[in-house]
C-alpha cells in the first residue's frame, strides 16, 4: 500500500489551497484526489468575475482564481490524481479510491484533509407538485452546461431561488439569448449578495419576486410553464395569488448541502446545522488528524474565505503529522451561538492548541438592522462589534485572540450573539 | 429634471440611493450612508461599467469552449455589442488565461482575455 503523510479528498478551491499550504509548512508527502478531469472544483464553471477581490485585491473570474492556485500545485510538484474517485475513509486512514488506470486502491494517510465541498439541493427536496418533464435543472448544472459544455439549457426560463448560482446564471441566460422571465424567492429577502442582485437581475430588468415559490409544474415531456404562487409569513402558498407563467426550463437554486457520505462513512461527529463536521480550533474533526475546510465544512459565501481556511488547514495538518501539537489536556472552551447566529466555525476551542488569532466564521438566521455581534466569555460580554446589518447571504466572523483567553483560565463558555443597543 | 432610485452595492446595507440628474449632471445624491455609496451613485448614473464575461468556441481543443473576458470595464450599454461579437470568434487550441484574443471588441476599444486554459496543461 502506498502510503503519504497527507491526503487531500479532492482539487477545489479548498484542496489546493490545503495542498499548498501543507507543501509550504513543510510537508513532502503530499497527494491530492480529484474526481473530475481537471483541478479547480466548481471555479472553472464559474466565468464570471468578483473572485479574490479580498485576497488579490482585483475581481478574477474562477478559472483565474483557480489557474493561480493550479500554477502553484505544480510549482510545488505536490502530486496528485485526477479521474480519482474516493470511495471509503477507514478510521485508521487507509483510503479507497478508484480509476480507469490504477483500478481500486488503497492509500496509508498519516493525516486527512476533507476538501469535498458541497452539492446542489435539488428538486426533490423541494416537493413541488406535478410532472417530470425535461427542463427542470439545478442553477449549477446549467451553469456547467452553458459555460463548459456548449449548450443552451433553454429558451424561456424561471428561476426559483435567489442564492448566487441563481442569479448569475440569470444573467448568463440572458447574455447568451434566452429570455429570463422572473426569480422567484421563498424567503422575504434574496440569499444571494447584493451586488449580483444589481449587476445579475436589475441591469437587465429581470424581475424579483420575493415571498413567492413555484406550486406546480407543466408540462409531460418538456416543461411548459410554472406556476407561481405567494407565500405568507411560514412560507405556505397563499390561495388566489398563483400566476401561471410559461417557460421551458426552470432553473433551481435552492441552497448548497456539503458533501459528507466520505464524513459520514468515517463516523466523525457532525453539526446539525452547518452539515459539515464539527471541528476544533485547528479546523480538526472529532477523529485525530482528520481535517475539514471550505465548503465541505461549512457553505461559504466567498472563495477567498474557503482559501483562508484551507490554509489554516494545512498549516495544522502539518503540525499533526509532525507532532508538534500539544498534548491535550482534555480542557474545552466551547463556542455557543445565540440569538440569530446559527452556528460557529469552530464550534470548541483546545486551549493549549489556541492560536494566536482564531477566527470564528458564523452566518446569521434573519436580515438584522444597526445591530451588534456580541462575543461572551461565560457572562461578561468581551467584544462588541457594530454592523449596519447582518443577513443570511453573507458570512459574518470575530476574531478571538489567544492573549484574551489565556486572561480567562477558568474560561468554560464563549457565546456569540447578534443584539440591539 | 430626472429622478433615478439605485440599490449600492458597496456593501450587504444595499442603501437605497436617489439621484436627481439634470441633463447628466448630478445634481443631489441622497439615501447613501457612506461616501463610497456616493462615489458609486455618481458613476452608475454618469457612467456606468462593467466587465463582461463569457465564453467563445475552439477548435481542436480537450473542451469545446473557452471562458473569456473583457479586460478593462466597458459601457453599461455595450454588453450585447459584446456577447453578439463573441459569438462569432473562433479560436483554435492550445489557448491559456492570459491570451488576448481581439484587440478591440465591438468598438470598445477593450480588448478580450482568456480566462481559463483549453489545452493538456493539467496532465502531467
Amino acid at each position: 500500500m502506498k502510503a503519504y503523510d497527507i491526503v487531500v479528498i479532492g482539487g477545489g478551491p479548498a484542496g489546493l489551497a490545503a495542498a499548498t499550504s501543507a507543501k509550504e509548512n513543510g510537508c513532502d508527502s503530499i497527494l491530492i484526489l480529484e474526481r473530475d478531469k481537471e483541478l479547480g472544483g466548481i471555479l472553472n464553471q464559474c466565468i464570471h468575475n468578483g473572485f479574490g477581490l479580498h485576497t488579490f485585491k482585483e475581481e478574477l473570474t474562477g478559472p483565474e482564481y483557480a489557474g493561480g492556485f493550479i500554477d502553484r500545485v505544480n510549482e510545488l510538484e505536490i502530486e496528485y490524481k485526477l479521474n480519482t474517485m474516493v470511495m471509503d475513509i477507514s478510521r485508521d486512514k487507509v483510503i479507497t479510491a478508484m480509476n480507469s488506470e490504477d483500478g481500486l486502491f488503497e492509500i496509508q494517510a498519516k493525516a486527512i484533509i476533507l476538501c469535498m465541498g458541497c452539492r446542489e439541493r435539488a428538486r426533490g427536496a423541494l416537493n413541488i407538485p406535478g410532472y417530470r418533464p425535461a427542463g427542470i435543472f439545478s442553477a449549477g448544472t446549467a451553469q456547467r452546461l452553458v459555460n463548459m459544455e456548449g449548450y443552451l439549457p433553454g429558451r424561456e426560463v424561471v428561476i426559483l431561488g435567489s442564492g448566487d448560482i441563481g442569479l448569475i446564471m440569470a444573467r448568463r441566460m440572458t447574455l447568451e439569448g434566452a429570455k429570463v422571465k422572473l426569480v422567484a424567492e421563498l424567503m422575504p429577502y434574496s440569499g444571494g449578495l447584493k451586488r449580483n442582485i444589481v449587476q445579475c437581475l436589475d441591469d437587465f430588468g429581470i424581475p424579483l419576486k420575493l415571498s413567492h415559490t413555484v406550486v406546480d409544474i407543466d408540462g409531460k415531456e418538456r416543461l411548459k410553464g410554472v406556476t407561481i404562487a405567494a407565500v405568507d409569513e411560514n412560507g405556505r402558498p397563499i390561495h388566489g395569488t398563483e400566476e401561471y407563467i410559461s417557460c421551458d426550463t426552470l432553473l433551481l437554486s435552492v441552497g448548497l448541502i456539503p458533501e459528507n457520505e466520505l464524513s459520514n462513512g468515517l463516523g466523525i461527529e457532525m453539526d446539525k446545522v452547518t452539515n459539515g463536521p464539527a471541528v476544533n480550533e485547528s479546523l480538526e474533526t472529532s477523529l485525530e488528524g482528520v481535517f475539514a475546510c471550505g465548503n465541505v465544512l461549512h457553505v461559504h459565501d466567498l472563495v477567498d474565505y474557503v482559501s483562508e481556511e484551507a490554509k489554516i488547514a494545512g498549516e495544522n495538518a502539518v503540525r499533526y503529522v509532525s507532532g508538534q501539537y500539544a498534548e491535550s489536556t482534555e480542557k474545552l472552551v466551547n463556542i455557543v451561538p445565540e440569538n440569530g447566529v446559527r452556528y460557529t466555525v469552530p464550534k470548541f476551542i483546545r486551549t493549549e492548541n489556541m492560536p494566536e488569532n482564531l477566527t470564528v466564521r458564523f452566518r446569521v438566521g434573519g436580515v438584522v438592522k444597526d445591530c451588534y455581534i456580541s462575543t461572551y466569555f461565560d457572562d461578561i460580554c468581551v467584544m462588541r462589534k457594530k454592523r449596519p446589518v447582518v443577513a443570511p447571504g453573507e458570512m459574518e466572523e470575530v476574531k478571538i485572540a489567544r492573549d484574551l483567553l489565556n486572561q480567562n483560565p477558568d474560561l468554560k463558555q464563549i457565546t456569540i450573539r447578534i443584539e440591539k443597543e | 429634471m430626472e429622478k433615478r432610485e439605485l440599490t449600492c452595492i458597496c456593501c450587504p446595507l444595499g442603501c437605497q440611493l436617489t439621484v436627481q440628474i439634470d441633463e447628466n449632471i448630478v445634481q443631489n445624491i441622497s439615501g447613501y450612508t457612506c461616501n463610497r455609496g456616493r462615489i458609486y451613485a455618481e458613476k452608475e448614473v454618469t457612467n456606468p461599467t462593467r466587465i463582461v464575461t463569457s465564453t467563445v468556441r475552439v477548435i481542436g481543443g480537450e473542451k469545446p469552449q473557452v471562458s473569456v473576458k473583457t479586460k478593462e470595464d466597458i459601457p453599461k450599454s455595450k454588453i450585447f455589442d459584446v456577447v453578439r461579437a463573441l459569438k462569432y470568434i473562433e479560436i483554435e487550441a492550445p489557448v491559456k488565461i492570459g491570451d488576448i484574443i481581439e484587440e478591440d471588441i465591438a468598438g470598445t476599444g477593450v480588448a478580450i482575455v482568456v480566462t481559463s486554459n483549453n489545452c493538456d496543461c493539467n496532465i502531467r
